[in-house]
């Protein structure tokens, strides 16, 4: 055991990368599930972006330009299940369960002339000044922009539900639709709309995967991240802040799990494996679970 | 559990009805099954056994039918596909991990007609043969290429599980680099999963941020190359797949699972009749594992000698676990010369002297 080896700064560095594909995937859903909708394809849609960002990026040569169709291509299978349970009032969970197993088979299909390459480079960038902050900079400012455009989501999120109004209309919405459609509101159109953004969200986090974190498409690569966001936004309460919370836990005691075991730490590693699930649960039941959304997965329809 | 175990049978006993017919007439193509542990784009294992799957196909054209189903988890659900799959005719069906040890010997148990192969298990019966590769012999070539490779003297290595071949590889890699670097340290992580890539990446990371300048890996994805490659100056080999993309560096190397011969003799056998179980375990020598191109990021010396260690192992002249050895509580377990019996590597549990930290139970 040698605890000596492992480098809290670097540590707490990855800690950062490792929770940006579920907090991206976990704020769209946040979204999504303050609108009174429940997404449960959250998986599908995350392999679909991870896909369609790969091809667009290898396309075009950039990054950039790859996160974008990662987030289009996400959007685009979260309109599928949008028209399903909106306008044909389909049951919402089995949806969102087949909208995953659509789109883990659909990237499959896809990715297929894809295997085997590798993604255009997406460098780190070092914040000036910032970054030459002594232990701070290396830990915070010296990731790829992805990282900051993930939390730049969650920051815009919490500013959109709490201190606008269409923010209002949308919680209003998912708090209790018939209410909400009396006053006026938009219901379908709000909850299109939210899907659509929860689409895009998790289609940036696929695509964080198959061109920051692994740089490659491999089938089935995001292998459970969607539950594990889906998971985190309850245990967030529906709350941008404590989400962002959640994910940093998960993703840190992964990190943490692993470099314990490089480290030679004489716990069992079945513990070590169980730990990021185990204290996400603990931490978040301990802050208390908030109530979900009035009217969380219930189908609205107009003459009802 | 209590209904799947009567669905099961229900689903045994109509089989059992079926399987006392005659064959009908427009049955006469050979079916041959596969059960995938992970997807067969993995670009690692699963790919190369898709590849043998492939290869059935183009050797035996339209006598044959293939199919195959992909990202089984390893477990009592295992047990529902194979049974599906024996009761869609086939008649030899491939389970391609460890894991489908125990359920492929109950599903073998209800199609006594049906011919069953199983990967790196140890369980057989008489429709049930197991086939494995030596893939300890290449795991000493690639900890000969680490020994020398190494600066930091860390070698990091991504564990699945804490399986006998895990181990095994984990061991044979181990003696070879010490045998050439005495100073080498090994650090060792386990995933829990034969596929993650995120995790994998992970995981190199880990152990590249704690000093490792060579990543061995024993799990299916190619992120940890991708890993490797973003940092720079650390060496890796593919895994399973030559993986081949990473080349020259950082992937030095690779073990590659050369599973069709394998598979078309097997197909064969059962469409003459007369395939019977058995259990083998080839190496280099026979063919079923090859080592992957040795790059130019290599030294030519050290690329000589690694390729002479290959050639002796292949000949049968050097065994990778030969005598003196000792186990990693100090008790002697080969002599001077001794060379390990299978039944020992089939079923080690133990770490060789001089290996750091405790093997998960």
């Amino acid at each position: 055991m040698d605890l000596s080896a492992i480098n809290p700064i670097l540590l707490l560095a990855s800690l950062m990368v490792a929770a940006t594909p579920i907090l991206l995937a976990a704020i769209g859903e946040l979204v999504v599930e303050r609108a009174g909708v429940l997404n449960l394809g959250v998986e599908g849609m995350m392999i679909t972006g991870a896909v369609c960002g790969f091809i667009v990026a290898t396309a075009t040569g950039s990054p950039w330009l790859g996160f974008l169709g990662a987030a289009l291509g996400g959007a685009l299978l979260s309109l599928l299940f949008g028209v399903l349970t909106q306008f044909l009032l389909s049951n919402q969970v089995a949806t969102g369960l087949a909208l995953t197993l659509f789109g883990l088979g659909l990237s499959a299909l896809m990715g297929q002339s894809y295997l085997g390459i590798r993604a255009p480079a997406f460098p780190d960038i070092h914040v000036p000044l910032l970054g030459d902050i002594p232990v701070i900079g290396p830990i915070v400012f010296q990731h790829d922009p992805m990282v900051y455009v993930g939390l730049g989501i969650v920051a815009g999120v919490w500013w959109f539900l709490n201190r606008t109004r269409a923010g209002l209309v949308l919680r209003a919405v998912g708090e209790n639709h018939d209410a909400a459609h009396a006053l006026g509101y938009h219901v379908r159109r709000t909850r299109m709309l939210a899907i659509m953004f929860g689409g895009a969200c998790a289609g940036l986090g696929g695509a964080y995967l198959s061109l920051v974190r692994v740089p490659q498409w491999t089938e089935g690569m995001t292998a459970g991240a969607g539950w594990i966001a889906l998971a985190i936004v309850v245990f967030a309460s529906w709350k941008p802040g404590r989400l962002v919370l959640g994910a940093y836990l998960f993703g840190g005691v992964t990190v943490l799990q692993l470099n314990l075991q490089a480290a030679g730490v004489a716990v069992p590693v079945e513990y070590l494996s169980m730990s990021p699930y185990l204290a996400t649960i603990a931490v978040l039941v301990i802050m208390s679970a908030g109530r979900a959304p009035g009217s969380l997965g219930r189908i609205f329809h107009a003459a009802r | 559990m209590k209904r799947r175990t009567l669905l099961a049978s229900g689903a045994a006993a109509a089989a059992l009805g079926l399987t006392g017919l005659p064959v009908l007439a427009q049955d006469t193509k050979t079916k041959v099954g596969f059960i995938f542990v992970g997807p067969v784009g993995d670009g690692g294992w699963t790919y190369q056994h898709n590849e043998g799957r492939l290869a059935i196909e183009q050797e035996f054209g339209d006598s044959v039918e293939t199919m195959f189903v992909e990202s089984v988890p390893e477990g009592p659900d295992a047990v529902r596909v194979m049974t599906d799959m024996a009761l869609k005719g086939a008649n030899l069906i491939f389970t391609t991990s460890f894991g489908y040890m125990d359920q492929t010997v109950e599903v073998a148990s209800k199609f006594p007609n049906v011919k069953f192969e199983h990967a790196t298990g140890f369980k057989d019966a008489p429709n049930l043969a197991t086939y494995s590769a030596r893939f300890y012999e290449g795991r000493a070539v690639q900890g000969h290429i680490a020994g020398h490779m190494t600066t930091s003297n860390i070698i990091g290595y991504i564990g699945s599980f804490p399986i006998p071949e895990v181990i095994r590889g984990i061991n044979s890699s181990y003696l070879a680099a010490k045998a050439v670097n005495p100073d080498v340290q090994f650090k060792i992580v386990w995933a829990y999963t034969w596929f993650d890539p995120a995790k994998e990446a992970e995981a190199a990371n880990v152990l590249i941020e704690q000093g490792a300048d060579v990543i061995l890996q024993h799990t299916d994805s190619t992120a940890p190359q991708a890993a490797a490659q973003a940092k720079g100056n650390v060496i890796t080999f593919g895994q399973a797949s030559d993986m081949a993309e990473y080349a020259p560096s950082p992937r030095v190397s690779s073990i590659i699972d050369n599973w069709a011969p394998y598979y078309i003799d097997r197909t064969r056998a059962v469409m003459d009749g007369t395939w019977e179980t058995h259990q083998v375990w080839e190496g280099i020598g026979d063919g079923m594992v090859k080592i992957g191109e040795i790059s130019d990021a290599v030294p030519a010396e050290v690329k000589a000698s690694a390729e002479a260690l290959r050639d002796s192992i292949a000949a049968g002249e050097t065994h990778p676990f030969t005598g003196p050895v000792n186990k990693q509580d100090g008790s002697v377990w080969l002599a001077e010369g001794e060379k390990a019996d299978d039944g020992t590597l089939l079923g080690m549990n133990f770490y060789v002297e001089g290996i750091e930290g405790d093997i998960p139970s």
